[in-house]
């Protein structure tokens, strides 16, 4: 085994508890069983900023289900539900 | 020769300050309208260049992007392709970023670029940047972008001059020749090559601060704590309401004093007859009984605009999103309702926010059963003549309590019929997504919450002045006409058209305990629910035609039984009475289709609770 590696498992930022940060993987929006079709939620994510390499870090939950979050990327905060957020692979 | 009108257009994400900029170049001397066909607001200013150019600025509906996904952004799309019809295609685009922010700003630029446009990028807010830490490199970021860079604090006296200057020097340019437009709808590796090349300009020009912003990040980890959050929004709620009705009062009662007295005045200066009843009765005390109002119109929207300026209807939405979700709505329709208990005009038209048009329908048919501020007088003036002033269980108001069952009745049954809309009419949909930006919070601008409230007084007070004025003169009309043949007996009004009308509906109405003059009041009631009162009072024949509510409110008590007035209570919180709602909604859903649906639903619900409300207090002795 190498010594302390410092790769993290890649995971769904839709699955990630309150505190997490990391950095952005990939956007898979096949994953996200969201209302909008596949390309359109892509180009909303890009929109507002969520990129391949950008940091983020989920700030704040919901009540309901801890749903939905707020997610500091980089220098903006977004709050988007879990179900989006399924889209988006952090690590 | 003079030289032409400049036109110049304010672009920008949402939360990028475009507003408060808007405010700080134009003033007060703004033209608020609707652009043709679609029920954007169309927001343009004029002001004068230091060089003594004149400048048209249309404030352009916030995006972070030119797809266009919802009419707003279609404007903003077309206005910058110079495609709406009637609409000079802009001289100049201010591309407004907020400077401590200029990440989706930047992204947004560049593809604006495309376009061919000239352009400017405006950094706002530049000196909360500064004190942020965050320092930028104007040269540097104006050479990568290709384009002006301009820096400005919109709140700050002299903070626009040079944005005013480089206005005038690219105006002096003669005409920067506008490039080809080369613009097309981006694809997601469009976009994101667009992010990445964003991200690289900024890295090379700006130097960010290592830690966000402590203040917004204190603020939040406590407002948008899911409990002490919940807590703190009811308390915002809860103030709200009690400014509302409480602070709003002694304003109230000193317009309507002044009313009075001007009705009083022209009683005394004018001789009997015809001219002095029309303008004290139809004029005066019609027109006035719907400016009275103006103060809590004030309020509500002095609350709104605070908010949303210091940063806090999007953590409202946010808190509220799963809420509202289990019945059925998005957590962004929680700022159109709020709204709508001012009026549901700028709460249905403040839906625009909700993209997806399912959503936005929902929201649609439910605002007007929040109970909006014209309800009130009527509210108050059946309160105050039929249930007693007295304390229930120590310390609650019974009066109290019974308006706020109202405001709850009408809550509840929003929700309820959302739940209905989703359960049965638009069953196979999964929600549509909520994703907001949380802006960084600021200190409201105070200068410019004053503009946007006088904005919206203006048109309040422009409604009294078109609409119910017109239909207090009619009211006035069939109350008064024909006139009572020689040795009638009884009050004139009983041979009045009105009287005549009133009879007409009154074997649909007589089952829910209304009398004629009930169905009378609520013809012009369909104007302005308020207008009814006036109405009530003008049929009554009230001496004075309007003395204070009270005396209208003795006559109601001595004529009605409490059934009666319970039934018209409730008939209040559902009657579609408004006809500038239906109005509205026709044109925000394009169509007859949802405005009929609307109404005959509301009347449905009306119609079968008065019924039933009427039925029990008779039951109950209450007849």
């Amino acid at each position: 085994m190498s010594e302390q590696t410092d790769i993290r498992t890649s995971q769904p930022l839709g699955l990630a508890k309150r505190g997490y940060s990391g950095v952005i993987q990939r956007l898979a929006v096949a994953d996200a069983a969201s209302a909008l079709a596949g390309h359109e939620l892509e180009s909303r994510l890009i929109e507002l900023g969520f990129v391949e390499g950008a940091r983020v870090e989920v700030l704040h939950e919901g009540i309901v289900g801890r749903d939905p979050i707020a997610v500091r990327v980089e220098n903006v905060t977004i709050a988007l539900r879990r179900r989006e957020a399924m889209a988006i692979i952090v690590a | 020769m003079e030289a032409p009108l400049l036109h110049l257009a304010l672009v920008g994400t949402p939360n990028s300050g475009k507003t408060s900029l808007f405010n700080a170049l134009t003033g007060s001397r703004q033209k608020v309208a609707n652009y043709p066909g679609v029920t954007v607001e169309r927001k343009e200013g004029f002001f004068v260049t230091p060089a003594g150019r004149q400048v048209s600025l249309v404030d352009l509906p916030g995006t972070y992007s030119l797809r266009g996904r919802s009419p707003d952004e279609e404007i903003t799309r077309d206005m910058v392709l110079g495609r709406t019809p009637g609409e000079a295609v802009p001289d100049l685009i201010l591309c407004v970023a907020d400077a401590t922010n200029l990440r989706l700003t930047i992204r947004l630029l560049l593809e604006l670029k495309n376009t061919g446009r000239p352009m400017m990028l405006v950094l706002n807010m530049f000196d909360i940047a500064a004190r942020r830490g965050v320092s930028v490199d104007v040269p540097k970021l104006s050479e990568a972008l290709g384009v002006p860079v301009v820096t400005s604090i919109a709140v700050r006296k002299g903070g626009i001059a040079e944005l005013l200057r480089r206005t005038d020097e690219i105006a002096a340019q003669e005409q920067t020749p506008a490039g080809p437009n080369r613009w097309q709808p981006l694809t997601a590796s469009q976009l994101r090559a667009t992010q990445r090349e964003a991200d690289r300009i900024i890295n090379s020009a700006v130097t960010l601060p290592a830690k966000p912003d402590t203040w917004t990040a204190q603020i939040d980890a406590v407002v948008l704590h899911p409990v002490a959050g919940l807590f703190i929004l009811a308390l915002i709620l809860f103030l709200m309401f009690q400014a509302v009705f409480a602070w709003a009062q002694p304003l109230m009662e000193l317009l309507s004093s002044a009313f009075d007295a001007l009705g009083q005045f022209v009683h005394d200066t004018l001789p009997e007859g015809l001219l002095q009843s029309f303008l004290q009765n139809g004029v005066i005390s019609g027109v006035g009984s719907v400016i009275v109002f103006l103060p809590q119109i004030i309020i509500i929207f002095l609350f709104i605009l605070l908010l949303e300026d210091f940063g806090y209807m999007a953590r409202a939405a946010f808190l509220m999103d799963r809420i509202m979700g289990g019945a059925g709505l998005h957590g962004r329709a929680f700022i159109p309702l709020l709204s709508s208990f001012a009026c549901a005009i700028p709460g249905i038209m403040a839906t625009r926010v909700i993209d997806n048009r399912r959503d936005r329908l929902t929201t649609i048919l439910i605002a007007p059963l929040m109970t909006c501020s014209a309800r009130i007088p009527v509210y108050t003036l059946i309160i105050s003549a039929f249930i007693p002033d007295r304390d229930v269980w120590g310390w609650f108001n019974l009066r109290g309590l019974v308006l706020f069952g109202l405001y709850a009745a009408g809550i509840t049954s929003a929700l309820g019929v959302s739940f209905l809309v989703k359960f049965f009419m638009l069953r196979d949909y999964a929600p549509a997504p909520f994703m907001l930006e949380l802006p960084d919070y600021k200190l409201p601008r105070l200068k410019s919450i004053a503009i946007g409230v006088y904005t919206r007084a203006k048109m309040f007070l422009q409604r009294a002045g078109t609409t119910i004025f017109s239909m207090m003169v009619l009211i006035w009309f069939l109350a008064s006409f024909p006139t009572a043949p020689a040795g009638a007996e009884g009050p004139a009004i009983n041979y009045s058209l009105a009287a005549i009308i009133g009879k007409a509906i009154e074997p649909l109405l007589a089952p829910l305990g209304f009398n004629w003059q009930i169905a009378v009041a609520l013809i012009p009631g369909m104007a302005a629910r308020e207008v009814a009162v006036a109405a009530l009072g003008t049929v009554y024949a009230i001496e004075g035609g309007k003395e204070a509510a009270d005396q209208i409110g003795h006559v109601l008590a001595t004529k009605w039984s409490l059934a009666t007035a319970l039934s018209l209570l409730v008939w209040y919180i559902f009657a579609p009475q408004c006809a500038s709602t239906l109005a509205v909604i026709r044109r925000e859903t394009g169509g007859w289709r949802w405005m009929a649906v609307t109404f005959f639903y509301m009347l449905a619900l009306a119609y079968l609770a008065s019924l039933a409300t009427y039925n029990i207090a008779v039951a109950l002795g209450a007849g």
